[in-house]
């Protein structure tokens, strides 16, 4: 019940989850909204998936609650509240998670004077958990469905569904140049 | 043409028509009813009660505004209007208007052992008069009775060797049966104690004190102020609010959609409504929170922790409605609940200016 491993559990048939903590409520559920919608217009209509929302870890204890597929962690960087909120949830996550089952998510970061939390610090809190970071404004419809879309790709490698293509390859691919490993510095 | 050649052609046009009104009060009458918007024109020179129904049906509404003003200017002259009428005029529209005055709030005491006297209005307003005039030689009061037992004031201040300026008054609500009274706030600071005086005196109280509130929305200073705020109001709708909560939760209930942590969000909701209650709080733009305290901090050996002398901070809070915006942050992730009761206590305790010292 404490601590969330990738793999305790059986996986679903054709079907995935995904897992969003974060604080604010609202826009999690417009996320997980738009992730659903994105689900329908793609070709893959077999596809169908689960969100889960979370304002933090540890979950309740639920054995209905199917494997989870993947976990974003939203932060909202107006809100040093959030980080804490996240940072304390990632003490409930097992390592083998963040081969590639973990991302993180930022919002935010297009209203400089509303920040409270540098983008420094979240690029490093995704660098020291090894996992990629999405910066995104969920309060903009476009923005929000693009995101959704993302994640919807992300989640269904996540869950074995596309051939040939694991968490840990997408995890290698996502890294990019500019944020090399500190091992590669 | 020159402002030097329109001056003088209007003063001969107003004292062509009417002997009676001075052009200082003919301007006076022009710049209120200028201030009205037209769609509220006839509603409140309806409620000023001067000019009759039909007179105001002579007049034509349609022209513009500059015209319709000149119109209504004559309309007075010709019913020999004078500077009292016109600030008349003024409270009521000040009264349709509140919110752009920002409200201070003062709480009148008596003495100990003094009787409850029955209060006499007509006596209130000429002992309140008196006082002021004879502490100030220009200075112009008018009144104007209100529901609920109050009454408006308005006070024109002058000097000694100048008259009444109309355009910087200042309002005073007082609720007779209370010992509460709004004022605007004074541009001329040096006058606020003789107001208070003037107030306490011919109110029969004993002393005067300016409480920590302010705000521009007078009916929620006097929601706050005489405890109305935490009334359910009168239809009977206990059915709808129930009904609206659960459709709401239905059309995010997607079955792909789970909510882990619903427990807790039912807590949170459970709180903030015994804290903030289901009624529509009163609206407050701010709340500000001046602190006098040492520093306090975590780590050992922290340079602001040994200064001796308290760390002074301003913290200031705005939002158009402050009171709504602090019920919906735990709601909406953005805090913890409960939430701070130094941002809650503010209904209760009638203050939105707090200091704060070391104990």
């Amino acid at each position: 019940m404490s601590v969330l491993r990738p793999l305790d559990k059986q996986p679903g048939l054709n079907t995935a989850t995904i897992l969003l903590v974060g604080t604010e409520d609202a826009l999690l559920q417009q996320l997980a909204d738009a992730m659903l919608k994105e689900d329908c217009a793609s070709e893959l209509k077999i596809f169908s998936f689960f969100s889960h929302l979370a304002r933090s870890l540890p979950l309740p204890s639920d054995v209905n609650r199917p494997r989870i597929d993947l976990i974003m962690f939203v932060v909202n960087l107006h809100s040093k509240y959030s980080l804490q909120n996240v940072e304390e949830s990632l003490r409930h996550v097992d390592a083998t998670f963040f081969l590639g089952k973990v991302g993180f998510l930022a919002m935010g970061a297009g209203q400089e004077s509303h920040c409270s939390i540098h983008r420094n610090t979240v690029t490093k809190l995704a660098n020291t958990y090894r996992s990629p970071l999405f910066f995104c404004d969920l309060e903009r419809e476009g923005f929000r469905a693009t995101v959704a879309q993302r994640l919807v790709r992300m989640l269904q490698i996540c869950a074995g569904h596309v051939p040939g293509v694991s968490a840990l390859n997408l995890l290698s691919l996502l890294r990019s140049s500019e944020n090399p490993a500190p091992e590669d510095l | 043409m020159k402002k030097a050649d329109i001056v003088p052609n209007i003063v001969k046009q107003y004292s062509n028509h009417a002997k009676e009104m001075d052009e200082t009060v003919a301007e006076f009458f022009k710049r209120t009813i200028l201030k009205i918007p037209m769609t509220e024109m006839m509603t409140i020179l309806k409620a000023w009660d001067f000019l009759s129904e039909k007179q105001l049906q002579n007049v034509n509404f349609r022209q513009r505004k500059e015209s319709l003003v000149q119109d209504l200017v004559l309309l007075c002259e010709k019913k020999r209007a004078s500077v009292h009428d016109a600030a008349l005029l003024d409270i009521v529209y000040t009264q349709f208007h509140r919110h752009r005055k920002v409200w201070d709030v003062f709480q009148m005491s008596k003495g100990p052992g003094e009787d409850i006297d029955l209060f006499d209005m007509e006596q209130f307003k000429s002992s309140f008069k008196k006082i002021l005039q004879r502490a100030l030689k220009n200075v112009m009061v008018s009144f104007r009775d209100a529901e609920e037992n109050a009454v408006w004031i308005r006070i024109a201040w002058g000097t000694q060797y100048r008259k009444p300026n109309q355009y910087k008054p200042v309002y005073v609500v007082y609720y007779s049966q209370t010992p509460y009274a709004f004022t605007s706030s004074c541009p001329l600071r040096s006058n606020i104690p003789l107001l208070g005086q003037a107030l306490t005196v011919a109110s029969n109280h004993h002393k005067i004190v300016k409480m920590d509130l302010r705000s521009r929305y007078l009916d929620s200073l006097k929601a706050i102020v005489f405890k109305q705020y935490n009334q359910t109001f009168e239809t009977y709708n206990s059915t709808t609010p129930l009904q609206e909560k659960s459709l709401e939760l239905d059309i995010h209930m997607d079955s792909r959609i789970i909510h882990e942590n619903r427990i807790e969000k039912e807590r949170v909701q459970r709180v903030t409504q015994e804290t903030f209650g289901d009624y529509s709080q009163p609206r407050l733009e701010f709340a500000q929170y001046k602190l006098e305290t040492k520093f306090k901090s975590d780590f050992n050996g922290d340079i602001l922790a040994e200064r001796k002398e308290p760390l002074r901070c301003l913290i200031k809070f705005s939002s158009p409605h402050l009171l709504e915006a602090l019920k919906s942050l735990a709601p909406a992730g953005i805090a913890d609940a409960p939430l701070s009761p130094l941002l809650t206590c503010i209904p209760n305790k009638g203050m939105n200016y707090f200091k704060i010292k070391d104990k």
